[in-house]
């Protein structure tokens, strides 16, 4: 056995060595938060198909946050070698691990920090058992690695699929519900479909070009004037729209509601966050730093995408009911925001983005959890009546959940609110006003829905509800903007007022509206049955919002190291 | 005698086509893959003319990954289908209509 494959060893190079062919060196350091990943989902696998009994799903989450740990210390070691002797190239120059891609490498591995946290209560209440969710969020994870350090439209490519393949399968995981597997059908073909596009669009421009090395394509756009090749503009608009397709920008989006919902709910948080950070890795390095000498043929296509993401996102998750479909509706909206970074195409814009992209991931991931909680057990309580009085019955949880809508509504002291200010000011220094305008507005429209349902949770606390100081605190400061919002001010940029006097005022209207509500829906008009079932925590989701919040008010209150990385992140490019 | 590469670009491009607008407008599931399956062939023909044209060889080497991620995309496809239509009769796209809004 051993003998044959060392034959085939020496036979194999024998024809290397015939055929000329040099192997390209491979710096396994390089990509070593990759192999961690890859590595430890192989023997997460066969843990699995060894053991005796079934292992219970919080031993898995273990094995996958310690990998996931590993895998960001790997990269911030990376990170102090590349600030100190510049990026790493390895893989015949396929692979570039600079300053950029290893942004991305810690934003994904926080991703996986927190995804499995997130999900073990939510498989065990619903009875998935088995390695499958943390196997396939560790593939994904990898495949997004790949798309942050790739140097190579070829390996972009895989890195796309390595991510997507698995995104579909986990929207089909629970193969119980039928809504599930009608998710991973639509997201598949779409998704497939949009691959297809984007390989299309790599063979067109390794045509105009000649390489499918993105450095060597930046240098031969450098040498020659392209004056009017539309082979090259035409695979560039089919990468555009592959990527598009992935990150769900308007008019590509029509996939992402219906999988959002019908996927199992932490499985939502996570697609929502990785094909985010994979997808807007590739799209910045693909088009700030190799296509800048045709910024005048993708800016404006990127103005459009843009502007149009940013609006459909906002109005359209107003009208929802279904607070996943809301959160997917948002989902879009803030993609639009991450591509205000990419329409500049300036340093500024691109570290704006990055900033986004890092706080949009463990935002959306928590927020995503406490919606899988309150939608119990078969996932058919997710309309927005369900979050009436969440505030009383689970103060912590629907605390977490107000402090991370309000960082989605961009929110002073959150990390929301600098995503938020950065993106549209590198807009603004661009001078894409009107981009920067059509953001700011799109937000306010974006603030109404968030703090809806902030109020909704809060709106029978009342002021002395015993749901404690901090959340009635948090009701008061929904109460302030819920207030002014229909006038029609900017939310963007929020106005310090007396709160007092708009929160007195609003409150008495909601309690009564609520006591309204109460009295019809169910009889009875003592306030203290609420007639939902409880909501079941578990200390790894309540140790995962932990973390998604305390990123998220911590780099909030104390931005400057973050925004240090990601500054230093595109100095590095 | 050789053929000119406009032509197969042509080719390509007309496959491509055709496998999008199937993509769009067949109703059947297995249909829609085939469509999938024709655009992204469309695009390895692509790959190979500009590989013969241009005398490199990264073009047929990424057509080798495209057939790859092309298969294991079918299997995971597949499984998919089967896993959504072991209930029902036909492999019709329309019969997917939960979720909507």
């Amino acid at each position: 056995m051993i003998g044959s494959a060392h034959l085939a060893g020496v036979v194999g190079a024998r024809l290397v060595a015939a055929s000329g062919i040099t192997i390209p060196h491979i710096d396994y350091t390089a990509i070593l938060p990759e192999l961690i990943l890859l590595g430890g989902m192989l023997l997460l696998l066969a843990a699995a198909a060894l053991s005796p009994r079934p292992l219970p799903t919080e031993a898995y989450a273990t094995a996958t946050v310690g990998l996931a740990t590993a895998s960001l210390v790997t990269s911030l070691v990376l990170w102090r070698d590349v600030t100190d002797r510049g990026p790493l190239t390895t893989v015949a120059h396929s692979i570039d691990v600079d300053g950029f891609a290893l942004f991305f490498l810690v934003t994904i591995s926080c991703i996986l920090v927190v995804a499995p946290m997130l999900g073990a209560g939510y498989l065990r209440r619903e009875r998935i058992s088995g390695p499958e969710y943390y196997v396939l969020a560790l593939i994904s994870g990898s495949g997004a690695m790949f798309m942050a350090s790739a140097n190579d439209l070829v390996l972009v490519f895989l890195g796309l699929e390595i991510l997507s393949i698995p995104l579909y399968v986990l929207a089909g995981l629970d193969h119980r519900r039928e809504a599930s597997g009608e998710a991973a059908m639509k997201y598949f073909v779409l998704g497939a479909f949009s691959s297809a596009i984007f390989v299309y669009g790599i063979a067109l421009t390794y045509g105009a070009t000649g390489s499918t090395n993105l450095a060597e394509i930046g240098a031969f756009l450098a040498r020659n004037v392209v004056t009017s090749d539309g082979v090259l503009i035409g695979g560039l608009g089919l990468l555009l729209v592959g990527f598009a397709f992935k990150v769900a920008a308007v008019p590509f989006h029509m996939w992402t509601p219906d999988v959002y919902q019908g996927a199992p709910t932490p499985a939502t948080g996570f697609m929502a966050a990785m094909a985010k950070a994979g997808g807007f890795a590739a799209l910045l390095r693909v088009f700030v730093s190799t296509f800048p000498s045709l910024r005048s043929s993708w800016q404006p296509v990127v103005f459009v995408l843009a502007a149009l993401t940013l609006l459909v996102g906002a109005v359209v998750a107003v009208v929802q009911s279904d607070v996943k479909r809301m959160l997917s509706y948002s989902s879009i909206n803030h993609a639009g925001f991450v591509l205000l970074g990419l329409q500049a195409a300036t340093a500024r814009g691109v570290a704006g983005s990055l900033y986004y992209v890092f706080t949009y991931g463990l935002v959306v991931l928590g927020s995503f959890a406490v919606v899988s909680l309150v939608g119990g057990s078969g996932e058919d309580r997710h309309d927005l009546a369900r979050f009436r009085g969440l505030g009383r019955r689970q103060p912590v949880i629907a605390t977490a959940f107000a402090v991370l809508l309000l960082a989605q509504a961009g929110a002073p002291f959150t990390t929301g609110f600098f995503a938020k200010l950065y993106v549209v000011e590198a807009a603004a220094a661009a001078h894409s006003y009107l981009l920067a305008a059509i953001a700011m507005g799109s937000a306010a429209i974006a603030a109404f829905f968030y703090l809806r349902v902030v109020f909704l949770m809060f709106s029978d606390a009342g002021a002395a509800a015993p749901a404690g100081e901090g959340a009635t605190a948090r009701a008061v400061e929904a109460a302030r903007p819920a207030g002014i919002e229909p006038a029609g001010a900017a939310g963007g940029s929020w106005v310090p007022e007396p709160s007092g006097a708009v929160a007195t005022m609003v409150a008495p209207v909601t309690r009564s509206a609520a006591a309204d509500a109460r009295s019809v829906s169910s009889g009875v008009v003592a306030l203290d049955v609420s007639g939902e079932p409880p909501v079941a925590t578990s200390p790894w989701i309540l140790a995962g919002l932990g973390i998604c919040v305390a990123v998220t008010v911590v780099f909030g209150v104390w931005p400057q190291p973050l925004v240090e990385f990601a500054h230093q992140a595109t100095l590095l490019f | 005698m050789s053929v000119h590469a406009s032509w197969y670009l042509t080719l390509a491009a007309l496959l491509f086509t055709i496998g999008a607008v199937g993509l769009l407008v067949r109703r059947n599931v297995l249909v829609m893959f085939m469509c999938i399956e024709l655009m992204l062939n469309a695009a390895n023909l692509t790959f190979v003319t500009f590989a013969r044209a241009l005398n490199d060889i990264g073009g047929q080497v990424a057509v080798f990954f495209v057939l790859v991620v092309a298969a294991a995309e079918v299997v995971v496809g597949l499984g998919i289908i089967v896993a959504i239509f072991r209930r029902k009769v036909g492999a019709t796209a329309d019969d997917a209509h939960l979720l909507k809004g």
